[in-house]
């Protein structure tokens, strides 16, 4: 991957190319194995600074009956994207949970390619994103089941929420099976905040700021769902931070 | 306690409520009954502050202040309370979360000190218990999979935690089967005391047999067009509002 992408590139058709070009070329793929039967879990947190342009790719393997538990928080610089391509060997199960929180004019990216490359693997992808000012959130996922594939599990699900009129949500699922016996969900969905439930909580008392973060942090939390009580609250503290900073 | 004196407001440029005027004392319970489209709904949502209706004319006054001056959150933390005829639901946020935040945001704006973990408990499962909501749906997120009447006494949960100095009961009724209307209009009485009022909004008299009003006012497209004590909703149940509004 040495030359420049272009919007041509699907997976890079909403990036922010010029900062892209600041930074090209970027660093090879961080490689995660996990190794047959065991279990791995890892968070990334991408919160470079304001002015940063932050790409973050993983070529990840799964071996057989292993398990990799995958949660990203992207929220920093001014272009953050964080890509995994990730193969899944028979009976692996893999779990991403993606949050993306931008404000101001904000880029930010999550983009995976998820091979199931032998049979009976499982991969749940939940990507949760907020933006607000004239950020844009983009999630591309890419589900290929191959022909080995046979009782794939292989779920997706993207909601995005827009506060404000200038703010953008992209969502590309893209499937391409070439197993006949699979199970592959995808969903997404884009809106604002609940006018009725913001109400709700200012009725009862809840000043607007915190009742916005509220939903949003609720909001969010899809992503977060089937990790270790511990770390699940160590984020939550993250993202309640991070929302009361950019939005 | 709440002045309301000649209240005009609309919604997306239609008037609904055309020059109301009503005073609630302490300690006292007040049904205002009426019609569809009388202007019920939008009189309590008018109160609470609810964005999209507007005040064109008018004031109301609550405890000596201007109560359409402050943002919806004030007005809770000054002790307004509304009981909503459809209370929404809330994925990914607890009940417990729910209260205990807006418990303790009303007390930081009162500049009181906030509840505990324990004392919020103990404040929550004394009121479930009284309303019979097992605590454990408390836990689960607000209002999710509850059915009709769970909402309502999950209303009245909020309102014995939140202990406002007003309670507006916006079709609190409704939906009810006999039982959960005893249950929650017991939850309403135990709420009556003489530094605390009530405004009861339905449409029909049942509650009132449960919760009996110091005063019934009918509210007829926009107005209050007659004012009486409790009998006047057996009045109202037998003639209906057409006879009355003549």
């Amino acid at each position: 991957m040495s030359a420049l992408p272009t919007r041509r590139d699907e997976a890079w058709r909403y990036s922010d190319l010029a900062s892209v070009a600041r930074v090209w070329p970027v660093a090879s793929p961080e490689l995660i194995l996990v190794a047959a039967g065991t279990r791995v879990t890892r968070l990334l947190v991408q919160d470079a600074a304001s002015d940063a342009v932050a790409v973050h790719d993983f070529a990840v393997t799964v071996e057989a009956g292993a398990s990799l538990d995958f949660r990203i928080v992207n929220s920093g610089g001014s272009y953050g994207r964080v890509a995994l391509d990730v193969a899944l060997h028979e009976g692996a199960v893999f779990d991403l949970g993606g949050i993306i929180i931008g404000g101001n004019t904000q880029n930010l990216e999550i983009v995976t390619t998820v091979r199931h490359l032998g049979p009976a693997a499982v991969s749940r992808q939940v990507v949760r994103c907020v933006v607000g000012g004239s950020a844009v959130g983009t999630y591309l996922g890419k589900v290929a089941v191959a022909r080995e594939g046979q009782k794939t599990d292989a779920a997706q699900s993207f909601k995005a929420l827009l506060l404000e009129r200038g703010a953008t949500a992209n969502a590309k699922p893209e499937l391409e099976i070439f197993a006949d016996d699979v199970k592959c969900a995808h969903g997404a969905t884009v809106g604002e905040l609940d006018r009725n439930a913001l109400f709700y909580l200012e009725s009862r008392g809840v000043p607007p700021v915190q009742a916005r973060a509220l939903l949003m942090r609720a909001f969010l939390s899809d992503a977060l769902e089937g990790m270790d009580e511990g770390e699940r609250e160590a984020v939550e503290v993250l993202v309640t931070d991070i929302l009361a900073g950019a939005l | 306690m709440l002045k309301i004196d000649n209240l005009h407001a609309e919604i997306d440029g239609k008037e609904i409520l055309k020059g109301l005027t009503l005073n609630v004392g302490a300690g006292e319970v007040h049904a205002i009954m009426g019609p569809n489209g009388a202007g019920k709904s939008t009189l309590s949502y008018v109160l609470a502050g609810r964005t999209g209706y507007e005040v064109t004319a008018g004031s109301v006054t609550f405890d000596g202040q201007d109560l359409l001056a402050l943002a919806p959150h004030e007005r809770a933390a000054a002790g307004v309370f509304l009981g909503l005829q459809y209370p929404v639901e809330i994925p990914g946020v607890s009940n417990l979360m729910f209260l205990r935040t807006a418990l303790n945001a009303q007390r930081v704006q009162r500049s009181e000190k906030e509840a505990s973990g324990a004392e919020f408990m103990k404040l929550v499962k004394a009121a479930a218990g009284e309303l019979g909501l097992p605590y454990e749906m408390l836990k689960r997120s607000v209002n999710q999979g509850f059915s009709g009447g769970e909402k309502k006494r999950n209303e009245m949960v909020q309102m014995a935690v939140l202990e406002p100095k007003l309670a507006v009961l916006d079709e609190t009724d409704s939906g009810l089967d006999i039982d959960a209307l005893r249950v929650v209009s017991d939850g309403i009485n135990r709420m009556r005391s003489p530094d605390r009022a009530t405004l009861l909004i339905t449409h029909y008299q049942r509650l009132l047999d449960y919760v009996v009003p110091d005063f019934v006012h009918v509210l007829v497209d926009g107005r209050i067009v007659r004012t009486g004590g409790a009998e006047l909703a057996h009045v109202l149940e037998r003639d209906g509002y057409v006879s009355i509004a003549a």
